[in-house]
């Protein structure tokens, strides 16, 4: 293939991936005034079940709730999520990658040590425990999130400060007398930023995954919150009498993690074309 | 070989042991009184009197050092504990379900290696062509795919609407019961694979014993066997055997799903129920089959790359 196409294939995974994205974004900025109605309020149990039609065109739940409602404030709970604790993953991550590669020595050990053991728990499982511990809850899948998932984000900031760390600006910086904290936040943490937004763009499409497994085993948000997962989780048992319901929380979670994937890989063609393609 | 194995399966001890450490803290500084759960329905008004009693049977009158130390040396014989609720031996009811884990598990792996990485395969010495282009989309797709939701879709089409298969349950231990969680469980597995497989074969047809090969004029199955796919086939192990403990994660939400009697809808019933050493042991044992699993794919590279030694 000639390396225009290439380029052009390449952007496309992130062109179609920042347009789904923004429109996530966007719907959770402005549910109230697109959703035509209360995404928990509005119960009409005179109208529970129906299949999609024009005043409900996703149908209603067995409350009589609108689905396409509590469908697109269910964006606001995932994107919450997801960015909430993908944003305190990424500062654990690169504070303890920089110094562990910075410092070196027993701190370095320490580090990797912990990493290694976090990478050995099989991901939702850890959080499955952690929700046994803290109990059923958004918050609580916000927590067992939140600090579970750094693993990626050290050990590429450590390596890359390895690399980083003996190159000429570094030196010349050490030269001119820069302390330690300095040279790490202003020449290191730059240099890095690209892996680390690819991996934190695809550590969101994680954390909306995880927490949708995690309500659907009812684990996360609790009735009546909006939550996708939430939504499925009862579906299950209507899935016989009112399969739409089942459908279009579940066309959600993909359509958002797709867009994030996709623009996560768009970005690691875009910033870091020499990391290992596969993550997960 | 035999050092090499020996001195990982050496390794496993300080992994189990941080592990355990990190679950037993996490676990046991729990809000809420283990032995009034154990004992049954707080509101009861039980006897204060039994509730020491209860205490005591399960040590948690003992400080939180002392009852690690215990449950760690306890551990070491493979003693998991008394289950809060059941009153049966920990290790005893999840060997029960080790089995019906396992078998979804490996039936999962075996869909997946068999499609993924063939289609990943062929995708890449097709590369840019339709097939490749098809492929990729449905492999960025599976990975995008939330499990339980996929598994809600086939159960529809499959179960309800064409009565295929049925629609969850174990069955007698039947293939039939077997096959939707299977695939449910395999597909994304299968996307990931297939993905992995083709960047790595990409990365093989420009490398230079392939040109080699090429020039020296060999039959193209003979280059592609020999040459490609089975330096591909190192990058796609490693992929395979850190994914395998992800999959075995994912038999918790597919477990639940379709009602199959495992250790995964064995820990979810136990959180709720607030079973802690029945909790702690799937935990581990999970854990466990994940390091073992990884070290098989180890020993597998040597058989694979005479290069690669085992230090």
């Amino acid at each position: 293939m000639n390396p225009t196409l290439r380029i052009l294939r390449s952007r496309k995974n992130l062109v179609v991936g920042g347009i789904i994205s923004l429109v996530i974004v966007l719907m959770a900025i402005f549910a109230p005034w697109l959703a035509p109605y209360h995404p928990i309020d509005h119960a009409d149990l005179l109208h529970s079940e129906e299949a999609p039609n024009r005043d409900y065109l996703f149908g209603t739940d067995n409350q009589g709730r609108d689905i396409l409602s509590r469908v697109i404030y269910g964006t606001r709970i995932s994107l919450s999520i997801g960015l909430g604790t993908q944003l305190l993953n990424s500062i654990i991550g690169v504070l303890l990658g920089l110094t562990a590669g910075f410092f070196g020595r027993w701190w370095d050990d320490v580090v990797m040590g912990l990493t290694n053991v976090m990478l050995s728990i099989p991901g939702l499982v850890f959080a499955v425990a952690i929700m046994a511990v803290l109990g059923p809850g958004l918050f609580n899948v916000f927590l067992a999130l939140g600090f579970t998932n750094w693993s990626y984000s050290c050990r590429v900031t450590r390596s890359q400060v390895l690399t980083t760390r003996s190159l000429d600006y570094v030196t010349a910086a050490q030269a001119l007398g820069d302390g330690r904290a300095r040279i790490m936040l202003t020449q290191i943490l730059p240099n890095i930023a690209g892996p680390i937004l690819v991996i934190a763009t695809l550590g969101v499409a994680y954390a909306i995954l995880t927490e949708a497994s995690l309500s659907f085993l009812g684990l996360g948000a609790q009735p009546p919150t909006p939550s996708w997962g939430g939504m499925l989780s009862t579906a299950r048992e209507q899935l016989f009498t009112a399969p739409w319901i089942s459908i279009f929380p579940g066309v959600a979670i993909f359509v958002t993690v797709l867009g994030l994937n996709l623009l996560g890989d768009g970005l690691r063609d875009v910033l870091d074309p020499h990391t290992i393609r596969q993550r997960r | 070989m035999l050092r090499f194995t020996l001195r990982r399966l050496l390794q496993f001890i300080p992994t189990i042991l941080a592990i355990s450490l990190i679950m037993f803290v996490l676990l046991n500084v729990l809000p809420g009184n283990a032995a009034l759960m154990a004992a049954g329905a707080q509101e009861r008004g039980l006897d204060p009197q039994f509730v020491e009693q209860m205490k005591k049977q399960w040590d948690l009158d003992k400080p939180l050092h002392v009852r690690y130390f215990n449950y760690v040396w306890n551990l070491a014989r493979g003693d998991l504990g008394l289950s809060f609720l059941r009153r049966e031996q920990v290790s005893g009811l999840i060997l029960a379900r080790l089995w019906p884990t396992l078998r979804l598990s490996l039936a999962a792996m075996l869909i997946a290696v068999g499609l993924g990485v063939p289609v990943g395969f062929l995708s890449a010495l097709r590369h840019g062509s339709w097939l490749d282009a098809c492929s990729m989309l449905g492999a960025v797709s599976g990975v995008s795919m939330p499990q339980f939701w996929l598994g809600l879709l086939l159960m529809f089409f499959l179960s309800v609407k064409v009565h295929l298969l049925p629609t969850s349950g174990y069955g007698e231990g039947g293939l039939l019961h077997l096959i939707l969680p299977a695939v449910t469980l395999g597909a994304g597995y299968m996307a990931l694979l297939a993905r992995t497989t083709r960047a790595a074969v990409l990365e093989i047809l420009n490398a230079d014993y392939v040109r080699t090969a090429q020039a020296k004029g060999l039959p193209e199955f003979i280059i592609r066997g020999k040459h490609i796919f089975r330096n591909a086939l190192i990058l796609v192990l490693t992929t395979v055997g850190l994914q395998f403990g992800s999959l075995i994660g994912q038999t918790v939400i597919v477990e639940k799903l379709f009602s199959w009697p495992g250790i995964g809808s064995l820990l979810v019933d136990t959180i709720f129920q607030r079973d802690i050493p029945v909790v702690q042991g799937c935990v581990l044992l999970i854990i466990v089959v994940f390091l073992v699993v990884n070290l098989a794919v180890d020993l597998l590279y040597a058989v694979i790359d005479p290069r690669i030694e085992l230090r």
